[in-house]
């Protein structure tokens, strides 16, 4: 019974890494690039909640609209601003571009919302949860687990069914060719941006609700745990950023309770390493070979 | 070229991961600096100084703290409670200072540069630095130029003592204002021993990547075992946790009825909401990195229903000294003064008496104030609005108060008892 209850809450927090990671994971599929950045903007999302709903009074259902919408105004601002004039850069100036943006975002909001913590309104969200015996399972976490399923299988079908997502099948492929078939790549790269700063918004009320304390620096580590996901899973797809949230959650949750708190981060990034050794793509990722 | 992109930006990952786990080591741990000033420090190089000018002749009192970053509410807090002070004390007549505040965000590097500059402007007294790591950082120089320094809220041993790890050889020109982090856990585990009817099984929840969180978890334990206190479960998290469920769940299932949680109150809130989720009940009982908890935007007070911590100053208590002073800084900053304020307040207030015992004036060197001030401290009773009774210091610098033992209820502070 206890290992089911630090299994089931292994889940919920895995599968907020898991919306997080199809963020960056679709970036990467199709822009090739890390958008380290993410992480802020989910900071971003859950701070424009915050202020839509205790601030403005605003229902939650609008609060949560808003909160995508200047989202992913946002990421498109940044991609147009900070990533696309460096698209035929290294991709080492992409990534440290990435960085700094991350800097920037964290410090502004430092300066506009102050380093005290703020409580998340926990009205957005049913209380309490679904007793099952001596289990208890917070409707949150079941939420979050729905909304990242949904979110994954949407996504699935977008990329491999529609129009656009085959020309983000394409861009991804191969951009040059793409061009020369009358995609406009640059469209689908902020149309990419768009959708992932808008799967943060999503993820920022989630992780919010969960974990109700948002300071300016609360995209920082799930930041880094859901890009590890992304890793994890094979970085670029989307059924692997899912199943890499939701083993990174678990083993975190597990480690923690049966083998050592103080390691517990040290066995997530351990497990990383020890999956990258095995399989270089990740668990899902194709591998693909490269022209030396 | 795909693949060496991502392995660089594992690394960069891992690089960030490592960082955020271990920059408590020498950086900044405040008496509540939950968020540690230095990961977004600036560039050093343009501190912002201010200075408070007094009539005739005054004593030039330098000090630093962080006003910009995310350490930035405690600098602000003991820099107005230190006008406030100042303003008082020069209006009575007698001792005059003249305040020189630096801003050094909490970085330690900023807070030698901020040093510098306080020397330079030929100060005689400080007030030290807000926060541990720059306090840390800045005594030796103090120490070296023999200046009288008395920190509000650098609560790490290391600030006054040359060797924090044995507690030995300290500088001896360095005060505290405030306890110094041992001290608390030693006066929790006494308190929780004398009130067995809040519960006899304690659980403790620790950052064990914070001086502040560690040091404080040593002593309860320590003080614990000596009163047989039992503990029955031990969590631990680091920088940026977030999930506290499965800390909670052990505690619950090793069935503490008092869970202790010598933290900053901001991982706290989230581990009051993870008990909530959990429906686990116990008491919870706080230091004071506890105090703020009621001041987080828009918090469900109902989670810190019940909450003791021991701290040395509440703005609500009874007594005329601190109602005036809750009073003054509301009128003249807009906001409920913290603790970090009325340590500021003492330790100004606690400088002044100190000068007025003694024969120094504002024209005497550097050395003779010291002297002087080493000698009035470690001598005099000082009774000030962070403790119910009277305060006096050792020969090492170290403050002995009272704690007062604070719970909420009603979604306000009340004292306990």
């Amino acid at each position: 019974m206890q290992f089911l209850s630090y299994l089931i809450s292994g889940l919920g927090l895995g599968s907020v890494y898991a919306i997080m990671a199809l963020g960056y994971s679709m970036v990467y599929g199709i822009a090739k690039m890390l958008n380290f950045a993410h992480g802020d903007i989910i900071m971003v999302g859950a701070y424009v909640a915050f202020f839509a709903i205790s601030g403005a009074g605003m229902p939650p259902a609008v609060a949560i609209l808003l909160s995508i919408l200047a989202c992913t105004v946002l990421g498109v601002v940044i991609e147009r601003l900070a990533y696309k004039p460096l698209r035929e850069a290294s991709s080492l100036a992409v990534l440290i571009t990435a960085i700094g943006v991350s800097y920037f975002l964290e410090n502004g909001a430092l300066i506009l919302w102050g380093a005290d913590s703020k409580f998340f309104p926990s009205n957005i969200f049913p209380q309490g949860g679904l007793t099952v015996g001596s289990l208890t399972i917070s409707w949150l976490t079941i939420i979050t687990i729905a909304v990242c399923c949904i979110i994954m299988i949407l996504l699935m079908l977008f990329v491999g069914r529609t129009n656009t997502g085959r020309a983000m099948r394409a861009c991804s492929e191969d951009k040059g060719a793409a061009t020369l078939m009358g995609i406009n790549v640059n469209a689908i790269i902020s149309l990419t941006f768009a959708i992932g700063s808008g799967l943060a918004a999503v993820a920022a009320v989630l992780l919010a609700s969960t974990y109700p304390s948002i300071s300016p620096t609360l995209g920082a580590m799930p930041g880094i745990k859901a890009f590890t996901a992304a890793v994890l899973g094979g970085i670029g797809s989307i059924p692997g950023a899912f199943l890499g949230g939701l083993l990174l959650g678990v083993i975190e949750n597990l480690s923690k309770a049966y083998i050592s708190q103080q390691l517990s981060d040290a066995i997530v990034f351990g497990v990383l390493v020890v999956i990258l050794l095995i399989k270089p793509a990740g668990l899902l990722g194709r591998k693909v070979s490269e022209k030396v | 070229m795909k693949n060496k992109f991502l392995r660089l930006g594992v690394i960069a990952a891992l690089c960030g991961a490592m960082t955020a786990c271990g920059s408590s080591a020498g950086t900044s741990s405040t008496s509540a600096a939950s968020a540690s000033g230095s990961d977004t420090a600036v560039a050093s190089g343009s501190v912002s100084g201010t200075t408070t000018t007094a009539s005739g002749e005054a004593f030039k009192l330098g000090a630093s703290g962080p006003l910009s970053g995310d350490a930035s509410v405690y600098g602000i807090a003991v820099k107005n409670a230190a006008e406030l002070a100042i303003g008082e004390i020069n209006k009575k007549g007698g001792v005059q200072f003249e305040l020189n505040f630096q801003d050094d965000q909490a970085d330690t590097e900023a807070a030698v540069n901020a040093y510098n500059t306080l020397a330079d402007w030929g100060m005689q007294l400080s007030l030290l630095t807000v926060t541990s790591g720059s306090g840390q950082s800045v005594a030796p120089l103090y120490k070296e130029d023999n200046i009288f320094g008395i920190t509000p809220s650098g609560s790490s041993t290391a600030v006054i003592f040359q060797d924090a790890e044995n507690n030995t050889n300290p500088y001896g020109n360095v005060f505290q204002m405030c306890f110094t982090d041992p001290n608390q856990g030693k006066a929790s585990a006494d308190y929780l021993s004398e009130h067995t009817d809040l519960g006899t099984k304690v659980g403790i929840i620790y950052r064990n990547d914070d001086n502040y969180s560690t040091g404080i978890y040593n002593t309860f334990v320590e003080e614990a075992k000596a009163k047989n206190l039992d503990v029955v479960s031990t969590g631990t998290f680091t920088k940026g946790a977030t999930d506290f469920s499965v800390q909670i769940k052990q505690a619950q299932d090793a069935g503490a009825d008092i869970v202790f949680l010598p933290i900053y109150y901001q991982p706290a809130s989230l581990v009051l909401q993870a008990a909530k989720n959990a429906g686990y009940a116990p008491t919870f009982f706080g230091c004071d990195g506890m105090d703020g908890i009621l001041t987080q935007d828009n918090f469900d007070t109902s989670l810190a229903e019940g909450l003791y911590m021991l701290t040395p100053f509440s703005a609500d208590a009874q007594d005329e000294k601190t109602q005036n002073f809750v009073k003054a800084y509301k009128d003249k900053y807009g906001e409920t003064p913290n603790q970090f304020a009325a340590d500021a307040y003492d330790a100004v207030n606690a400088l002044a008496q100190a000068l007025g015992n003694s024969d120094v004036t504002p024209k005497s060197s550097t050395d003779d104030i010291t002297a002087a001030l080493i000698k009035q401290f470690t001598t005099m009773k000082f009774q000030g609005i962070t403790a119910p009774g009277d305060i006096t210091w050792n020969e090492n610098g170290e403050v002995s108060k009272e704690p007062r033992a604070i719970v909420i209820k009603d979604g306000a502070y009340v004292s306990a008892e």
